[in-house]
């Protein structure tokens, strides 16, 4: 069975020195890259030149292709093919289209809001190489960790090693999997 | 405009009080002249221009009782400003004297003829609520009901400016709890009589609650433009940031979301309903060009501000985040347009001079007053407990 490396990981020291870390890393070049740490740490996302997430115009997108659809599914279903009179109105009374519509939107959004989270973050998954990691462990109680996954284009174990030294990284471990 | 930076008071407070009064005396005297010419115009385009205002500081009172009772951290650099709209509403009880005493009942309210009530089997049914004089204790008891609330929380508010008072924050929370039980009550009610009384055959549940989400996106959006003119004076670019206004948009979004769930609520039901005694009142705003008014506000009042305040960066842009502010009180102003002037003009819309003289008038004053009200004390509540943190405060 060949092993093949999944990426490299450093421990710093304290929360400071993390969103240094973060930030030497973002200016290195480097994409695939994540920070660990026990809690949420202030100002992270911009160290770790996070964009903000496309989800809300995904949602927006697809809530107007819902929308439409809410409506037309009434505007045909009652006002085209089985034309059925409801009291005394129309056969296309758009007034009473509305509430449909808006829960045909409202539930198509919800579910691609959820779902389309998990798929943006990359859910579910069930296993990552680094929870091999003893030293990772640590993350849920006073480890500060950078990982480098190994799919990054700047990626080279040797020298990503070298750099996450380099910023103060300690512990510098390389991540494999089968 | 200049503000001092250490006790953020507004040493220089500008012109803007100044113009206003001006504006605001000439539209009042230029009325006085329309109320001899023409009695019942006047009365109809006053009640609007008074509905208009008063309801926007009712929207204060209401956001500031919210704001005692939730203990937002994001709002208290804004405080002020809310406040200070609430202090209004003593002074609208004097605009309220002209409907009350000068005719104003007998040419906005047909219920207030005893002939027409004498012919009406429907009236003689609500004339225990429909009378002048109970009509006038309910209208004094809202006032008085507004005026301690904003009266009480203003002095404690103030107070807590002087020394440090953290203790008050809890009074001002204990004051807002059946404060809020009165206002939800109070503004109700007033929808009622002045507004729905207006049809008084018809009447709709749901009316007070539409009413009173107008208030709230007008309120929000005078904060709004309140905030952005302070910004000239430099130093509250830093307190109030970008992302109150974020925030203060989001709220304006919601609420005029919120109106449109109870616009739709009220005609959605009297439609389907389809009876002649509650579909009268959309049918009076339907003929000729009522139904582009009818129509307008549909578009105006919440499809085109929907959708152009929901991106993030639409609500981040100051500038936008402004005009957007701006359409929101004029479709405000149409939206009572279109609650009072139906019962005027029948056929058609007919707008008059008397409709900007008035609204010009009320309004000026009441821009009058708040200014001077808030540039007499610091413009941010200075010993708030949690002032420091929302100055600090970022939208995630």
């Amino acid at each position: 069975m060949s092993e093949r490396v999944a990426g490299v990981i450093a421990q710093f020291e304290d929360p400071a020195a993390l969103l240094k870390a973060a930030e030497r890393v973002r200016d290195e070049g480097y994409k695939k890259f994540d920070c660990h740490s026990p809690f949420p740490i202030h100002g992270m996302d911009q160290a770790m030149g996070e964009r903000r997430s496309p989800l809300g115009w995904i949602v927006g997108g697809i809530a107007v292709i819902a929308t439409l659809a809410g409506a037309g599914m009434q505007w045909w279903t009652n006002g085209v093919d089985y034309q059925f009179v409801i009291s005394g109105k129309p056969f296309v009374s758009y007034q009473a289209y509305l509430p449909v519509t808006f829960a045909v939107a409202v539930l198509t959004s919800a579910f691609v809001s959820t779902f389309g989270m998990m798929a943006l973050n990359g859910l579910p998954r069930w296993h990552h190489p680094l929870f091999e990691s003893e030293q990772f462990k640590k993350v849920t109680d006073d480890g500060f960790l950078v990982s480098i996954e190994a799919t990054d284009r700047k990626f080279n174990v040797e020298q990503t090693s070298a750099f996450l030294e380099l910023i103060g990284g300690t512990n510098v471990e390389v991540i494999t999997c089968d | 405009m200049k503000l001092d930076d250490q006790t953020f008071r507004l040493t220089d407070a500008g012109k803007l009080g100044m113009i206003a009064l001006v504006i605001g005396v000439i539209g009042l005297v230029a009325s006085g002249i329309g109320f001899t010419m023409d009695k019942t115009q006047f009365f109809h385009s006053y009640l609007v221009a008074f509905v208009f205002w008063t309801t926007i500081g009712l929207g204060g009172l209401f956001f500031t009782l919210i704001h005692h009772l939730l203990h937002p951290i994001w709002s208290v650099v804004v405080r002020r400003i809310f406040e200070s709209i609430m202090v209004t509403l003593p002074l609208m009880v004097i605009f309220f004297l002209p409907i009350a005493f000068m005719g104003g009942l007998s040419e906005l309210y047909h219920w207030s003829h005893a002939d027409a009530v004498a012919h009406d089997a429907l009236l003689q049914e609500k004339v225990g609520y429909l009378n002048v004089p109970f009509f006038l204790i309910r209208a004094f008891a809202y006032f008085a009901i507004w005026a301690v609330l904003a009266f009480l929380l203003y002095r404690l508010s103030l107070k807590q400016d002087d020394k440090h008072h953290p203790e008050l924050t809890g009074r001002m929370m204990a004051i807002s709890a059946p404060g809020m039980v009165l206002f939800a009550l109070s503004i109700t009610f007033a929808s009622f009589d002045w507004l729905m009384s207006l049809d008084p055959h018809w009447y709709s549940t749901i009316f007070g609650v539409y009413v009173f989400s107008g208030a709230l996106v007008s309120v929000l959006a005078l904060i709004i433009l309140v905030s952005l003119s302070l910004r000239k004076t430099g130093k509250l670019k830093e307190i109030i940031t970008v992302e109150h206004y974020h925030d203060l948009g989001k709220l304006m979004f919601a609420f005029l979301v919120f109106w449109a769930y109870m616009a739709y609520s009220q005609y959605f039901l009297i439609w389907y309903g389809n009876i002649p005694e509650e579909t009268v009142w959309f049918a009076h705003r339907w003929p000729g060009s009522w139904k582009m008014i009818s129509l307008g506000l549909v578009l105006g009042h919440f499809v085109i501000p929907f959708v152009l305040l929901m991106p993030r960066k639409s609500k981040r842009t100051l500038p936008f985040l402004g005009v957007m502010a701006f359409w929101m009180l004029i479709f405000h102003w149409v939206d009572m347009y279109w609650l009072v002037l139906p019962n005027l003009h029948h056929e058609t819309v007919h707008l008059s001079w008397m409709d900007a003289s008035t609204l010009f008038g009320i309004g000026g004053i009441f821009i009058w007053w708040f200014w001077r009200t808030l540039a007499a004390h610091p413009v941010i509540p200075i010993d708030d407990p949690k002032l420091d943190e929302s100055i600090r405060f970022v939208n995630h």
